[in-house]
């Protein structure tokens, strides 16, 4: 560990950092596009090429803006929630590997912020956290609205997150198999995801190309994942934490200017985190063809961190299709779905899997 | 599971939307700015006041428009005419005609109330202003010009288009000093200032295009 080491840290996090906040206002400016294409309407396209300056734009509005700070807040807390927010959202982020690691004058360099041995619980620690900025800024806003809307996001947060947890716990289970030993890490989650089955059965030998990826053998839990995962960043339709039309805004009724941008953008950065996390458990993460030795290396290297967006992209749509469809569920709907459905289902695939997984390591309890 | 195939349904509609909106066939909205809707032919605008060939104001200062009008937001004021070069024929003109556009409700009845046909209606819908004072419309706006066209309101400003006025109502420009004046009292195709470019109907033709 020399100055070269620690300066790569640094640049590694500083490339997590600026990743998050391009995508970010590229995926605003993206969903209220699809989002009106979806309507029949044009959408932004007043700022820059195709509209594209539009977040850019709301950004700097919001960054001039008067932060209105009403009497009756708790300060603290108030000035707080938003940074716990927009932290954990990034913290995230950091040990989601978004690349193949590459080798620079000898030293070889993961992409990805930090590689943690206990990566999967690292991020369900930072979606608690996220819980607490929703919570403390319903609670120290001083008005009903926020305070109903915390209210709601403790009930929904918890009650989504187990599932997500317990979903999260077959695919460990599963990745155990294919590997040397169980591992939370999400690097070493994404390497046992690489390659192709190679069919052994003469008549599905056509079918070489279907990656390993967890999402076939754990598609249960995949569905699963991704309905906790919509309900975890608080978006349509479970965004009952903001509904607009009953609860004015929400946990953020009283935030205004930065303060309020950075709820905002905490959204996003989660919708792409969890996005991000989605397909480094299920769909293979960057791995990928690389054309190692028949491209020049550069788009070697490159190519897995473009497999990567590329995974990720197709379920933020997910996100933003099932946004223009779907219509807000009722409170009583949302936790009879997370309670009655999502765990106990989930509980049952983790205890199938478990099944399958330990016949055929020992084979039959019988033999 | 009807939960599950209502939600793919719903899928299916918003993704068929959005396949449609790319490809161009689906979009309902426009570009305002840039682009326009086509109005009705009958489109109520905002008002004119027309003139004769040889250049005579339509208006005899009458006020059944005024009488007619059920916002009452027209205001005029006859005066004689003043015999070495009168305004309009006959004894009198509009001396003063006002519109207040924020009372009017465009119903058309001053346009079947007059009696000379000196009133009618544009196509002429952007009308916005930064005070009330400049919603009046007084003659100097509402009088055509001696070819045909519309005075616009604000001149002088950077967004004023002053194209979409020159197309003037075919109508008008029948009876301007400067149009065609062997018009044949054909009620055929109009074009009409302000945007509202329509093709002729299939047994016209664009006489005064």
């Amino acid at each position: 560990m020399d100055v070269v080491d620690v300066l790569f840290v640094i640049g590694r996090v500083l490339a997590v950092f600026v990743l998050l906040l391009v995508v970010t206002i590229l995926n605003v400016w993206l969903e209220r596009k699809i989002l009106a294409d979806m309507q029949n309407r044009v959408g932004p396209d007043r700022a820059g090429p195709w509209g594209i300056l539009q977040t850019v734009a709301d950004g700097l509005k919001l960054f001039f803006k008067e932060q209105i700070t009403p009497r009756k807040v708790e300060y603290g807390l108030y000035v707080l929630a938003p940074f716990l927010a927009v932290i954990p959202a990034f913290l995230m982020f950091m040990v989601v590997p978004f690349g193949r690691p590459i080798t620079i004058g000898g030293r070889e360099v993961p992409l990805q912020g930090a590689d943690l041995n206990i990566g999967l619980l690292f991020i369900l620690a930072m979606s608690s956290i996220a819980v607490y900025a929703v919570v403390l800024a319903g609670w120290s806003s001083g008005s009903k609205y926020p305070l109903l809307g915390g209210v709601r996001a403790t009930a929904q947060a918890i009650s989504y997150e187990a599932a997500m947890g317990i979903a999260m716990v077959s695919v460990v289970m599963f990745s155990a198999t294919t590997g040397p030993d169980g591992t939370l890490s999400l690097a070493a989650i994404v390497e046992r995801q690489a390659g192709t089955y190679d069919m052994t059965i003469p008549f599905l030998q056509w079918a070489d190309f279907i990656p390993r990826w967890n999402l076939w053998p754990q598609f249960v839990a995949f569905v699963i994942f991704l309905i906790a995962i919509v309900a975890e960043t608080n978006r349509a339709p479970f965004d009952l934490v903001e509904a607009e039309q009953e609860l004015v805004g929400g946990f953020h009724t009283e935030y205004s200017g930065m303060r309020f941008a950075m709820y905002f953008l905490a959204e996003y950065v989660n919708i792409f985190s969890m996005s991000a996390i989605c397909a480094t458990l299920f769909l293979g993460g960057w791995t990928g063809p690389t054309f190692d030795g028949q491209i020049p290396a550069l788009f070697s290297a490159l190519l897995p961190f473009v497999w990567f967006l590329i995974k990720t992209y197709a379920i933020i749509f997910l996100f933003f299709w099932i946004r223009a469809t779907l219509p807000r569920m009722r409170y009583d709907q949302l936790m009879q779905l997370g309670w009655k459905r999502l765990i106990p289902g989930a509980l049952i695939w983790l205890m199938v899997s478990t099944v399958v997984i330990a016949f055929r390591q020992f084979g039959p309890p019988w033999s | 599971m009807g939960v599950l195939s209502e939600f793919f349904k719903g899928l299916r509609v918003t993704g068929r939307v959005l396949v449609d909106t790319v490809t161009g066939d689906g979009l309902v909205t426009t570009k305002y700015p840039e682009e326009f809707r086509q109005k009705p032919q009958r489109f109520h605008g905002r008002h004119v006041l027309n003139r004769y060939p040889d250049g005579m104001e339509k208006c005899i200062g009458c006020e059944l428009c005024a009488g007619a009008c059920p916002a009452r937001c027209i205001y005029v004021r006859g005066a004689d005419n003043p015999p070495d070069e009168p305004v309009a024929p006959g004894e009198r003109f509009g001396y003063v005609y006002e519109i207040n556009m924020l009372r009017c409700i465009f119903c058309g009845l001053c346009v079947e109330a007059c009696p000379t046909e000196a009133i009618t209606m544009s196509s002429l819908f952007e009308m916005s202003t930064w005070n009330r004072e400049d919603a009046i419309y007084t003659k100097d706006e509402l009088l055509m010009r001696p070819d045909g066209s519309v005075p616009h309101m604000f001149p002088d400003d950077p967004l004023a288009r002053h194209k979409e006025l020159e197309t003037a109502d075919g109508w008008l420009r029948a009876t301007a000093p400067s149009g065609v004046a062997a018009y044949e009292g054909v009620q055929g195709w109009q074009g009409t200032p302000g945007r509202a470019n329509w093709d002729p109907e299939p047994d016209q033709e664009a006489r005064d295009a």
